[in-house]
């Protein structure tokens, strides 16, 4: 099979879904003229034309609302945020007004918009350029959270967020662009709301989402090693989230370490937990173990930011506590 | 205003330069991966921040910018090896390592920030100018911000504010032309940033920045008007920035040609030239300006390489004014 770039599965799912579709247009700071600032959406201009692949100025707020305006009177926008740390000027929008219009007006106007671009940190970026809101937006109903974690599940959950009816966000990271992966030529899309298994095993279960699952891949390896054999979930969707395949991997592995690039307090590892030790009390072997950052804002000094973030030799102690060795 | 005499002339000179070869310095450790994530320098633009400082009450006003931002500090009294020092991300920086390029602050030296999210220091200037006028200080505050910020909402609900309330504000648009590789002229139906003013009444009005001088008389006139009570002015100061956004841009979205136009009216060959023709320097002095100002980067590298990265607990000390906050650990 033929191997792409992440950012190059991000263009060719947004591409093949407005050949497809008139009534979606891309809109985002920098996406036409510069090809996006990562790269993510190269070419699209020439193909689509500044009618549909819009430039904005730096406006979060009012280009946030202005898509969410448009998806309520025929349009199907995909609307880019450099990253989501800027998604916080036009929060309000997403919050107030895509997640809840269908149920304001009784069913009357769903709001079908994809707002992407990339989550978490990508190196020393500082306080403000280095957060993870999935949690935030899941905590929201009336939005879906989609988080890929490589080129061929970001094509194929991209294109079923651009269908999807309701909104969606989609997170990606400037980290992961670069990562080439395995994709299709043929058509094909990946259902919302499904986890998948990245990494069968029996002895302890790793939930994971987005470009941190990599440090939980580097454990699974460095443990096998040691005869200890690591069932990985990657969540792909965080909400609706797939509890059902949670729960089956801890009922066959007995043990839980969810690893999550976010603030530890109320995260979406904090809601599996409860829903584990709700549901499969009996079957837990050892207390479930969370692994997130430090709970401050992100540092800048490299030493520093090392220390804050989850990495795999964390993994590996976490594994082997919950294994009791 | 205060006069420009030989002196300015000359102190201009040499904080210019030496605010260009500080960051000709970081562009090149940046390479060597001592200065990591984002680097947005400030070539080009020195005009605006020399200008300024001739004008200000250096006791008692105050500055507040964005992201690129290494040195207005500098120019506030900020020691450039703590400025340096942040950018390597050691605990001599001005933020003991915590902010990075986009967050240099100096409380000591009324330099508030700093600040990374485009617009997000707009409103502050304006607090910053209302607790000013609530204390009777007779302080005024410098608010900085891109052609790029201009466009953001809080711009406008803070032109509104502080007109109707007559803060004392100078808000400054750095107008380099471009937000990342975006120009002005696609980002509206005009150009003219200087008209956002005229909607609320405030004064305003277009400089050319890349002479110290006219940014000083311009400055000099919203800073009086400010100080007396009479409330913000909006500024459209038009300048050009040599380098790229940050340190990986292509720049497709400009000529070489372009750049080399603004590269012939650079503010320091401009002060160089009047030192010059007005006798103020000979060759020889400029010279040893020249070689004063290499010494003095090469103090503040040899200072950054040399000192230490900061302890683990410095980031939770500093989040939180409380000392004995019970944070969540992560580690186990
Ligand atoms: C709210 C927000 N949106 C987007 C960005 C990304 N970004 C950083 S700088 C920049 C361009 C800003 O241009 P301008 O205001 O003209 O300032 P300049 O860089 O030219 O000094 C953009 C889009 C950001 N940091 N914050
Ligand atoms: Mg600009």
């Amino acid at each position: 099979m033929r191997t792409i770039q992440f950012r190059e599965a991000i263009v060719e799912a947004m591409s093949e879904e407005m050949r497809a579709d008139e009534s979606i247009y891309l809109m985002g700071e920098e996406v036409a003229e510069y090809n996006g600032a990562y790269k993510a959406s190269k070419g699209m201009l020439d193909e689509f034309g500044e009618k549909r692949v819009i430039d904005t100025p730096i406006s979060e707020l009012g280009f946030t609302g202005i898509g969410i305006g448009s998806a309520m009177n025929g349009n199907r926008p995909i609307i880019e945020f450099m990253t989501f740390n800027f998604s916080l000027v036009g929060i309000d929008q997403i919050i107030n007004n895509a997640a809840k219009m269908r149920q304001m007006s009784g069913g009357q106007f769903n709001i079908p918009i994809v707002f992407r671009g990339p989550t978490g940190s990508a190196g020393q970026l500082g306080a403000t350029h280095s957060q993870a809101f999935e949690n935030w937006f899941a905590n929201t109903p009336g939005l879906k959270v989609v988080i890929p974690s490589n080129p061929y599940d970001a094509k194929g959950l991209l294109k079923s967020s651009i269908r999807d009816n309701d909104p969606v966000i989609f997170m990606e990271s400037e980290q992961m662009y670069g990562d080439k992966g395995e994709v299709p030529e043929e058509e094909y899309t990946i259902p919302l709301g499904k986890a998948d298994i990245k990494r069968e095993g029996t002895d302890v279960t790793i939930v994971s989402f987005g470009k941190i699952i990599k440090e939980a891949y580097k454990a699974a390896e460095e443990l096998e090693k040691e005869d200890v054999s690591c069932e990985i979930i990657d969540l792909r969707t965080v909400r609706p989230m797939d509890y059902d395949a949670i729960l089956k991997s801890v009922k066959k592995t007995n043990r839980l370490v969810i690893l999550e690039e976010a603030w530890p307090f109320g995260n979406v590892a904090t809601e599996i937990t409860y829903k584990v030790q709700n549901e499969a009390f009996d079957y837990l072997d050892a207390p479930i173990v969370k692994l997130n950052t430090a709970d401050t804002p992100a540092p800048y000094s490299p030493g520093l930011l090392k220390e804050w973030l989850p990495n795999s030799d964390d993994v590996i102690k976490a594994v082997k506590k919950v294994l009791y060795i | 205003m205060k006069k420009i005499t030989k002196k300015t002339y000359l102190k201009w000179y040499e904080d210019m330069l030496f605010w260009r070869k500080f960051e000709d310095k970081l562009a090149q450790v940046y390479i060597q991966q001592k200065v990591r994530g984002f680097l947005h320098l400030y070539n080009g633009q020195e005009a605006i921040l020399a200008g300024a400082l001739h004008v200000m009450d250096l006791k008692k006003d105050k500055m507040i910018t964005a992201y690129r931002n290494h040195v207005q500090p500098i120019g506030m009294g900020v020691d450039p090896k703590r400025v340096m020092a942040e950018l390597y991300g050691k605990k001599t920086g001005t933020s003991q390592g915590l902010g990075g390029s986009m967050h240099i602050f100096s409380k000591e030296h009324r330099f508030f920030g700093g600040h990374g999210i485009v617009g997000g220091q707009i409103p502050l200037g304006a607090g910053l100018a209302f607790a000013d006028k609530y204390f009777n200080t007779n302080a005024v505050t410098l608010c900085f911000l891109g052609d790029g910020a201009a466009r953001q909402g809080s711009l406008h609900e803070t032109l509104n504010m502080a007109t109707n309330w007559k803060l004392p504000v100078v808000f400054c648009v750095e107008n380099n032309g471009y937000a990342m590789g975006t120009s002005v002229k696609r980002t509206s139906s005009h150009e003219d940033i200087w008209r956002l003013g005229l909607g609320y009444e405030m004064p305003c009005g277009p400089v050319d920045a890349m002479d110290p001088t006219k940014v000083a008389e311009a400055l000099d006139e919203a800073i009086s008007r400010a100080r007396a009570g009479k409330g913000p002015t909006f500024l459209d100061l038009k300048t050009y920035r040599y380098r790229g956004h940050s340190m990986s841009d292509a720049q497709k979205y400009r000529t070489k040609d372009e750049v080399k136009e603004y590269q012939e009216i650079d503010p320091i060959s401009q002060v160089k030239k009047v030192l010059l023709d007005k006798k103020y320097a000979s060759e020889e002095d400029i010279k040893k300006i020249d070689k004063q100002v290499k010494d003095k980067v090469s103090e503040c590298e040899k200072f950054a390489d040399e000192s230490d990265f900061p302890d683990k607990n410095v980031m939770y000390d500093v989040v939180y004014e409380q000392e004995d906050y019970p944070f969540i650990s992560h580690k186990l």
